[in-house]
């Protein structure tokens, strides 16, 4: 298949004005002729729904969970970049693209990173004006703190709760909507399926939540913004629910599926402590411009800490081994995401890590506090040390925080061209769910920023490009053959589950999925660890269709059978993550294969034969998928090797 | 640990629901409460009987999905925190522990401890927000904002509108929910413009829900996992008594 990104010719400043000025208008009176269905609720789709309200457009907006303002959006801690420089301190657009084109290891396209560091600046704006509180100075402006290892002060903050605040500024506006009756509001009510006919998305069929009914929705567009697919690995910093079956099932009707082995795998996470964990939490990445990172030098201190013949605070400072600060000097705890999270791995796996399963190191606040005081240490960090408290039952101002690292962020996602329509025409991809801007690593801050400009500056141009040209009468109705066969997809997947009646449970199967992936495509990969994940998942899905069990009825609020649906998918999707890591033989960003490192142990790029999107077609069940290739140009930047030393 | 569960159970909002013991042997105290019912859901699946229907999501106190009545009290005995923040060391080995939904008229059971929660929704779309179309706003920093103005704001924003409040109440009033919002907005100058209309539709809109009226008792701010204050029931009420006197045109 031919991938055509339609990036825009020109300088790269100038292409998204000169796109814009090419792009079809609907006319005022038309927009009202146009329905548009937007799958998610979260950042990206309550923007979205909102935009595309307040410009005339019928909107329905789905969402599985009870509210939009409990989208996992609501989750975020730290904050959102955007290129205003109001601490003048270098600042500029360009800067801001340059760090996010670097950060992702020259794996995203220069356009769409442009584009994100342009309409950052308008994000913040829009927020603050439906009364985001974002931190302030005592003079009354808005605050920045420096994040995820940027040289500048570029990230704006609500406390420690970031992601809720510019979540429920989205959804007052959706709310503002549903009062119009421009916003069709449709909550615990899941999207099973997309309807192409004629080579166009055509709409939805969904499952009712509550009384299990299928129905179907039709629309001129159908927007998909549900988020990432981290949940693949069980454990991870997600909320529960997160999970990839909307992207999947839009993949089986011939949506490309872009990188789906860049993972972010986050240094700042309360370890795991049993078997019954559900998931994981994160700790802000703020932490570390304050807490040092260290494990005992020596095996044998670290096994008494282990055993609980030591503490923490016993050993001085030439028993620790800071060692970030020593192999990164310059940027010491604040290397990248990619890097920490490697790193720590490394020391555990050398037998130095602490706490009871020897997966942790700790985050050290005792010379900030020292420096700074407590109340300064405090005043920063005073909800995050609380928060680790309640979990840990232990006090992070007397001893140092264990932390280890977990997956967080998916860089992968439905392919999306510069409008972020997928392969299918009419179907587009939005926040998370897409793959567009982070390449193969995501910088902190930059998700949140992603999410609100893909739906509030962006979809609101493109969508009507595509509107423009099909025409209102262009739409199909739910009656058609193409919906009731959707349909009876989805009821017979159901049926299929509740017969099954096997002997192991949905959670069951879902966690040993998330040890498979973990362990042989998380951190670090190697050909054949992900050789044998691939045999190891092909088993288990042969396992899980005959063997899961799954009580309960179709007709009725049934979360087993939700669950079963959402692991299915993820099985799959395992699977083609395993065949991405296999492809890509480089490392990059996230993507840490152990067969290509520079002589120090850092990724080793392979630009000559990689520098290129993976995007995968679907080809029928249980066939291969076939390896498309995006080429990445770069006109304005040079690739370097990333250097933190 | 071992404990003893008392659960409600309910097929659904047709039907009557009653509580359920189950007893588990061995918890470990490091568990939060919901992994507990995880380890429940699993044994009722494999004794193959229907799991237990909870709400829930991010498990870390800031989506305001889960919201269980436990022993009593809304989210249990930990204050300042959510039942997915608490653990099972708040309890003792042999506990008994009785585990209810929300109940207010205006939030009915959907299934066992699953609550309808859309009336929140609801009082937000009668008036929770800023009216201002993407695009139309102008630079961020041309209204400077004090800093214990913006703090303000932020204090009640905090609100994740899990109902505690409302299970909370004898009365099952929402007054602390619809007072956070109608603070937020009214204490920053974006929101001023529609502060009165503001508070006087939210209200309108919490009555015909079927929330219950506000006698200041306090339990809500109590047992609220976000500890958002009273002062903000009594700033709703000076907006909301402003209104009823300069209001001319009072909207549902
Ligand atoms: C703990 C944590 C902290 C983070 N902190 C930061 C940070 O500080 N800064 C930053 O920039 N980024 C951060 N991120 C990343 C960022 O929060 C997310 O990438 C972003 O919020 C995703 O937004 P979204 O709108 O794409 O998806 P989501 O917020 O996940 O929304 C998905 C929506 O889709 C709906 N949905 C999904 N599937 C279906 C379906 N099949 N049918 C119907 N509805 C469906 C859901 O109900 C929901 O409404 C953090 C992430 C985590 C996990
Ligand atoms: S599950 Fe999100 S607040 Fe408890």
């Amino acid at each position: 298949m031919k991938l055509e990104s339609k990036i825009p010719e020109g300088p790269l400043a100038e292409k998204w004005s000169r796109h814009k000025f090419g792009l079809k208008l609907v006319n005022p009176s038309n927009k009202r002729k146009y329905d548009i269905i937007v799958v998610g609720t979260g950042l990206a789709g309550a923007s979205a729904a909102a935009s595309l309200a307040e410009l005339g457009y019928n909107v329905k907006a789905f969402t599985f969970h009870d509210s939009p303002r409990r989208a996992h959006s609501i989750a975020a801690q730290g904050g959102i970049n955007a290129a205003k420089n109001y601490q003048n301190d270098g600042d500029s657009i360009f800067r801001l693209f340059y760090d996010t084109i670097k950060g992702g290891d020259y794996r995203a396209r220069e356009g769409n990173v442009y584009r994100l560091a342009e309409v950052s600046v308008n994000i913040i704006d829009q927020c603050v004006a439906q009364g985001v509180p974002f931190a302030r100075e005592y003079g009354g402006l808005l605050a920045n703190r420096s994040f995820g290892g940027a040289q500048v002060s570029r990230t704006f903050y609500a406390r420690g709760q970031t992601g809720q605040q510019l979540l429920l500024g989205a959804y007052s506006a959706l709310s503002r909507q549903v009062t119009t009756g421009k916003v069709k509001l449709i909550t615990r009510t899941e999207m099973l399926d997309v309807v192409v006919e004629g080579g166009k998305a055509r709409g939805i069929v969904t499952r009712n939540l509550i009384t299990g009914k299928i129905e179907s929705h039709s629309a001129h567009a159908v927007l998909i913004c549900t988020g990432g697919y981290g949940n693949v690995f069980y454990l991870s910093t997600n909320a529960m629910n997160s999970n990839v079956t909307a992207a999947w099932r839009a993949h089986k009707r011939g949506a490309l599926f872009a990188n789906p082995c860049y993972t972010q795998i986050h240094p700042t996470c309360i370890p795991v402590k049993g078997d019954y964990q559900s998931k994981l939490t994160l700790m802000s990445e703020s932490l570390r411009n304050d807490g040092r990172v260290w494990v005992p030098k020596t095996k044998e201190d670290a096994e008494k800490i282990r055993k609980g013949q030591l503490k923490a605070t016993d050993l001085s400072e030439d028993q620790r081994d800071y060692f970030l600060e020593r192999r990164y000097p310059s940027f010491g705890n604040l290397v990248p995401r990619d890097v920490a999270s490697r790193n720590a791995k490394y020391v555990c796996d050398e037998g130095r890590g602490v706490a009871s399963t020897g997966l942790a190191v700790y985050l050290d606040f005792a010379d900030a506090i020292k420096r700074d005081g407590k109340k300064t240490i405090e005043a920063k960090y005073g909800n995050l040390f609380e928060m680790y408290e309640k979990i840990i039952d232990e006090n992070p101002y007397e001893t140092p925080m264990m932390i280890y690292p977990a997956v967080h962020y998916t860089m992968g996602g439905l392919w999306v061209d510069y409008n972020l329509m997928t392969t299918i025409p009419g179907l587009y991809a939005l926040g998370e769910a897409n793959f567009s801007d982070h390449g193969a690593n995501r910088l902190g801050a930059s998700a949140l920023m992603q999410g609100l400009a893909d739906g509030y500056f962006v979809i609101p141009y493109t969508v009507g490009d595509y509107l423009a040209t099909i025409g209102p009468a262009d739409k199909v109705s739910v009656e058609n053959p193409t919906f009731k066969e959707a349909e009876q997809n989805v009821i017979s997947m159901t049926e299929r589950f509740l017969t099954i009646k096997g002997t192991e449970t949905v959670d069951s199967f879902h966690k040993r999925l998330g040890h498979i992936m973990w362990e042989y495509c998380g951190m670090s990969r190697n050909a054949e660890g992900l050789k044998k994940a691939k045999a190891m998942i092909q088993d288990l899905r042969k396992e899980f269709w005959s063997n899961v069990r799954v009580m309960g009825e179709g007709d009725e609020m049934n979360q087993s059978l939700e669950h079963a649906g959402r692991v299915a998918d993820f099985i799959e999707l395992g699977e083609l993550m395993v065949d991405d890591a296999l492809a890509r033989n480089e490392s990059c960003g996230g993507h840490f294969r152990e067969e290509f490192q520079t002589e120090e142990g850092e990724a080793l790029r392979d630009d000559a034969n990689f520098t290129y999107v993976a995007a995968w077609q679907y080809q029928g069940d249980n066939k291969p998928e076939l390896l498309n290739k995006e080429s990445l140009e770069f006109e304005n930047v040079k690739l370097t090797q990333r250097s933190y030393k | 640990m071992k404990v003893n569960l008392k659960v409600w159970r309910q097929k659904n909002s047709n039907t009557a629901g009653k509580l359920v013991e189950y007893q588990l042997d061995s918890i470990s105290p490091e568990m939060s409460f919901l992994e507990m019912f995880d380890v429940l859901n699993g044994e009722l699946t494999k004794k193959g009987e229907e799991i237990i229907a909870f709400d829930h999501d991010c498990r870390e106190g800031i989506c305001g999905s889960c919201s269980m009545y436990i022993n009593g009290r809304a989210h249990g005995p930990q204050t300042g925190a959510t039942t997915c923040q608490l653990h099972m060391r708040s309890f003792n080995d042999g506990d008994t522990i009785v585990v209810e939904p929300w109940r207010s008229r205006a939030f009915p059971v959907i299934k066992d401890l699953m609550v309808d929660r859309s009336a929140f929704d609801r009082v937000i779309q009668a008036g929770g927000y800023v009216s201002v179309n993407t695009g139309s706003a102008r630079d961020a920093n041309e209204t400077p904002i004090p800093r214990n103005i913006a703090d303000e704001a932020m204090d009640a924003a905090q609100c994740i509108a899990c109902g505690a409040c409302v299970a909370a109440c004898k009365n099952a009033s929402a007054m602390l929910y619809v007072a956070a919002k109608v603070s937020h907005l009214a204490v920053l100058p974006q929101g001023q413009a529609e502060s009165v209309a503001r508070a006087e539709r939210m209200v309108a809109q919490m009555d015909a829900e079927g929330f219950g009226a506000c006698s200041f008792t306090g339990a809500c701010s109590v047992e609220c996992p976000k500890s958002i204050s009273l002062d903000h029931i009594a700033r709703l009420n000076r907006e909301y008594l402003g209104a009823k006197l300069t209001s001319t045109n009072v909207q549902g």
